[in-house]
């Protein structure tokens, strides 16, 4: 038996220190751009040819041409699904990996909702491909009635549509331990994702199974190859958990658990386990390898926190952030996202001077629980150097640490929830870069 | 354990009042079966440190050596060294005080790290090796389980590892994991 691939991290706590982000992701726009002006000397091809062309071309990925003037030519005739600009060109970046983790491009995205094929990914055991008729979900152990349901069953019962972040604890890692000017918002936090879920609540099945007295846990159990399984407390099963199947508009992507996963909004995205296919109620935790050696957190006096479930608030700046350049003095937005575990955010804050002075930023648009909000602050730049922060306080008084401070309180080499304040400076140059210290 | 467990339970309690509840009927809807006991058999596999639900079969230290070299050593190194960062070193007992807030370059073995010897049957079972998970035998999980405790120094060369010794195996930190003390609020944990 030979590795998988010994040059790439694999383990669940070997994600990269630093995502890979590739020069060509980097380059893809200037790139996409110059060979799109390069063949656009000629209209929609395949439309210029007739209808039946243009059917063909309704079901064909073609190439997209894109006209020196877009007023002068028909444009591209309707198609099977829609395609994103030849001008962007959002990626994940992948390393590639059966266990570990590809990073939302935050800096490309705006509102807070995450585009499906963009959220990001956290496997243990690779994307798991399962058969919608095959699968199945069984409840047993501490319950009066065992349950076995198939998918059209689940989708029987009442069901909601909820907006609700998931985010891998070791969010922010990278750029906690070794901070690099060149870090994008990408690799500082990409590992945050939001969607609006449908599904059915976990409490309607677990009324439906009957869960004795006495049961105070749940195990979930994934039907991937890591079978990735985690112990719950029963109260957040019966409080606002969700068996979800719907992802923005469509069914799940496969990477997000296709065709259920459990949703444990504001609890650490492995909790909220993918593929799903058992849940057993029980009077204790099982003490599962992702609950004892992975995902607890050594903290100063030689311990560390278990079953720490629930993701601290958080606030990143997504512009201006590396590799943004401002190109003038003047206004600017300073725009990020903020969110929390705990329920809703009451304060964004934003600073120019690297923490010295702080003022309220905007909070734009819909303020929901355990869903990110967007923040938004007008800002002159002068020219001089600056230094960009955000401190979010969410509604239980909870407030950003300085990084020192998380340092000081949590420990280097504590492993997971880095909720210390990110940070940007501005050179005199208009250059942005990643600076978490003041 | 009872501490940790009902510390938990009222944290969760304490967040439950956050924001609206999800309002849909209560029925019952009458949906699904009963599992059948083929589907409770194949899927009943979580071990916990009780030891209750562990299989019969049993394994040593040096019967494990052999299943290790074939299964495990290919990644994890022929002495559990690892392959770092891609593999997890599993062997090591340092640092014996548990001193990993001040280095995050400390592997996390099972010798150091490991709550619970339970875990190991648990893990190995369900998802290793990691081409071919799910396709170890009881008697040789056991096996690679004796193996790895010893070559931790957890338990003696000799000692053979079964459903009923493995839940008795105190792990090196055991003592080492407290709830979860985060709460919100203005204090920071």
């Amino acid at each position: 038996m030979t590795p998988p691939d010994a040059k790439r991290p694999q383990g669940p706590d070997d994600q990269p220190d630093e995502p890979e982000i590739s020069r060509r992701a980097l380059l893809a726009s200037a790139a996409g751009i110059a060979g799109a002006v390069a063949l656009g000397v000629r209209p929609y091809r395949l439309l210029a040819q007739g209808p039946a062309a243009a059917a063909t071309a309704a079901t064909a990925d073609t190439a997209v041409v894109v006209p020196p003037d877009p007023t002068a030519v028909p444009g591209m005739v309707t198609t099977a699904r829609g395609i994103r600009s030849p001008f962007v060109h959002p990626e994940r970046a992948p390393a590639g990996v059966l266990s570990g983790a590809s990073f939302a491009p935050l800096q490309n995205m705006s509102g807070t909702i995450t585009p499906s094929d963009l959220f990001f990914e956290r496997i243990h055991n690779g994307v798991a491909m399962v058969d919608p008729a095959q699968w199945k979900l069984m409840i047993h152990g501490m319950v009066e009635r065992p349950l076995v349901i198939d998918l059209p069953q689940l989708m029987r019962y009442p069901s909601v549509t909820r907006t609700y972040f998931i985010e891998c604890s070791g969010n922010g890692r990278a750029a906690y331990r070794a901070p690099k000017p060149d870090m994008t918002p990408q690799q500082v936090d990409g590992l945050l994702s939001t969607a609006e879920w449908t599904g059915v609540p976990l409490s309607t099945l677990f009324r439906e199974a009957g869960v004795k007295p006495g049961a105070t846990w749940f195990v979930a159990e994934g039907g991937d190859a890591a079978r990735l399984s985690r112990s719950i407390p029963v109260l957040k099963g019966l409080d606002d958990a969700l068996l979800v199947w719907g992802q923005n508009g469509e069914p799940l992507r496969p990477s997000n658990g296709y065709p259920v996963r459990l949703l444990l909004p504001g609890f650490e995205g492995n909790t909220s386990i993918k593929w799903v296919r058992r849940l057993e109620l029980s009077d204790q935790p099982n003490m599962s390898k992702d609950e004892t050696s992975k995902y607890t957190d050594p903290i100063p006096g030689s311990k560390a926190r278990q079953f720490s479930f629930v993701m601290d608030v958080k606030s990143v700046i997504t512009s201006p952030a590396f590799p943004q350049q401002l190109t003038d003095k003047g206004w600017w937005p300073i725009r990020g996202l903020a969110w929390t575990g705990r329920g809703k955010v009451a304060k964004v804050e934003v600073s120019t001077d690297g923490g010295k002075t702080w003022q309220p930023a905007r909070i734009e648009g819909n303020n929901l629980p355990l869903a990110p909000v967007r923040f938004e602050q007008m800002w002159k730049w002068d020219g001089n150097p600056a230094r960009l922060m955000s401190r979010a306080t969410d509604e239980t008084g909870a407030v950003q640490p300085t990084w020192a401070d998380f340092k000081r309180v949590r420990g280097i080499g504590t492993d997971y929830h880095f909720s210390y304040i990110r940070g940007w400076s501005v050179g005199s140059d208009g250059a942005v870069k990643y600076e978490v210290e003041a | 354990m009872r501490r940790l467990v009902a510390a938990l339970l009222l944290g969760v309690a304490a967040c439950s009042a956050r924001d609206a509840k999800d309002v849909v009927p209560e029925g019952p809807w009458g949906l699904g079966r009963a599992p059948t006991a083929d589907e409770l058999t194949a899927w009943n596999t979580n071990y916990n440190p009780t030891g209750k639900n562990l299989p019969p079969g049993q394994g040593t230290a040096a019967e494990g050596k052999a299943v290790y070299a074939a299964k495990c050593a290919s990644c994890h190194g022929d002495a559990g060294q690892g392959m770092p960062p891609a593999y997890p070193q599993l062997v090591g007992k340092d640092p014996t005080d548990f001193s990993f807030d001040n280095d995050f370059k400390i592997p996390h073995t099972i010798g150091n790290y490991w709550p619970y010897a339970t875990t190991l049957y648990d893990y190995i079972n369900r998802a290793m090796p990691l081409t071919a998970p799910g396709s170890l035998q009881p008697a040789e999980i056991y096996a690679v389980v004796a193996y790895l405790l010893a070559a931790n120094g957890v338990i003696a060369d000799s000692a053979v590892m079964n459903a009923e010794t493995l839940p008795k195996v105190k792990m090196p930190a055991h003592d080492r994991f407290v709830v979860d003390d985060r709460s919100g609020g203005a204090s920071f944990r």
